[in-house]
């Protein structure tokens, strides 16, 4: 029977030898999303012989345009799950391991011991931060790619005493100044890009060919299709403080999932018996939502505005995309009020749902 | 002395341009920064790195190649 990898194994650069490395990998991929989904795909199909992935999120439908690992069938499963069971059909020969949960300060310095190499396929600050200086103090390379619309970022940090994270970026940029892609879309192949070329690295850290992009940043432009390759010098402090401060590790804690646990998806308000629904959309934007009564409280006169705030039942807010409505459960947080979901999904989400589940009429105050 | 500056990700939003040419009399990267700063006076609210000539520098740098590129972290996945 013809080899599942013989078209590795007759590249000379890799042979035999080389797909038994590749055999003997333990790779985990953090997120299982638009840059994952490519990530997983090629190493999975490559035969890495022990594949991580974290992800605690839930596949929704606007994931479809990028995330090809998942279908109609996934949404509403956690995308670790879902990615597993594609995965398991492409190649049952490896071992697929999730964690359907968060990276956390908590989980993440054990988690990376188990591996060989990490790759960072999350999408927001917080995460990268911990992803990387989770690496520095296991001391484990870190294959690191990031999108913007139409722009990728690709490196290799942490590898063969090469620079870090923090050694480019040496802080997180300031809260909210940095869209993400659920606020100002990305073009669908961009992951798709950025990933490959990520699972690209660590084929090449594995099997040890070719010149890996340690010390370098590479600046993809889908639009121009340029690429520009950026040197990064080592910054030795940005190594010895998060070393020093490793003791302290497992006591921080993620700003993100303080919020997301907060965070629900519309399959699950089904579960929900009494709840009030908030817009904290400015009172122009579109499209309302009808069929179940709504408030109209907008982000930006939310405090103003607490008495509207239900006590006997949960509040469920939402707005275009998920992101001010995750803004609002932390202002009301800070506010003491803590029976508030900000709901995943956007208006026009919430639209459809509705329609499907609900046959109230409309009340819209 | 004429400089090309290239802008990315967000950056390029707030300057309205990919690149341009500017002609800079300064010494430090940190003075052609306020020179852009005054000219985008949105560029003072975001985070950036710059490189010159491919390199990644700091901003006491001295300004000795006529290529920079200026450059936001984007976290996107």
């Amino acid at each position: 029977m013809t080899n599942r990898y013989n078209r590795h194994i007759i590249l000379s650069e890799i042979g035999q030898i080389g797909q038994d490395k590749i055999t003997k990998a333990k790779v985990l991929v953090v997120g299982a999303g638009g840059l994952g989904c490519p990530i997983l795909q090629y190493l999975a199909a490559a035969g890495v012989g022990t594949l991580g992935i974290i992800d605690f999120d839930t596949v929704d439908i606007t994931n479809l345009q990028r995330q090809v690992l998942f279908g109609n069938a996934s949404i509403g499963q956690n995308k670790a799950i879902a990615a597993k069971e594609r995965l398991t059909d492409l190649n049952s020969d490896i071992s697929i391991i999730t964690y359907p949960e968060p990276l956390t300060y908590q989980n993440a310095i054990g988690l990376f011991k188990e591996y060989d190499i990490i790759v960072d396929g999350s999408d927001n600050f917080e995460t990268r931060y911990l992803v990387n200086d989770a690496c520095v103090i296991t001391n484990k390379p870190l294959v690191y790619g990031a999108i913007y619309k139409f722009e990728g970022q690709v490196s290799v940090f942490n590898y063969n005493n090469g620079p870090s994270y923090r050694c480019l970026f040496p802080e997180p940029p300031k809260k909210g100044t940095v869209p993400n892609c659920s606020e100002i879309g990305v073009l669908g192949v961009l992951p798709g890009i950025i990933g490959s070329m990520q699972a690209n690295e660590v084929l090449k850290i594995v099997l040890g060919i070719g010149d890996v992009l340690s010390g370098k940043l590479l600046y993809y432009n889908a639009l121009t299709c340029s690429t520009t390759l950026l040197k990064i010098n080592k910054t030795e402090e940005q190594f010895l403080s998060v070393l020093k401060d490793a003791p302290s590790f497992n006591k921080k804690q993620l700003n993100i999932y303080c919020d997301t646990e907060r965070v629900i998806s519309l399959y699950d308000i089904i579960n929900i018996e009494n709840f009030q629904l908030i817009d904290v959309r400015e009172p122009q934007e579109l499209p309302k939502v009808i069929g179940k009564e709504v408030t109209h409280i907008p982000l930006s006169s939310l405090e103003d505005n607490l008495d509207k705030i239900m006590f006997d039942k949960e509040n469920l807010i939402f707005c275009q995309s998920g992101v001010r409505s995750k803004q609002a459960i932390s202002i009301l947080k800070n506010q003491g009020i803590n029976n508030c979901f900000s709901i995943k999904e956007g208006a026009s989400e919430i639209n459809d749902f509705l329609s499907n589940h609900y046959k109230t009429t409309t009340n819209d105050r | 002395m004429n400089i090309n500056i290239k802008y990315f990700g967000l950056l390029a939003e707030v300057t309205q341009q990919e690149a341009e040419t500017i002609n800079f009399e300064g010494k430090l990267v940190s003075e052609l920064l306020d020179v852009l700063q005054s000219k985008y006076p949105a560029l003072k609210n975001k985070d950036f790195k710059v490189a010159q000539n491919q390199e990644l520098v700091s901003i006491n740098t001295e300004i000795t190649g006529q290529e920079i590129a200026i450059l936001p972290p984007f976290s996107g996945g």
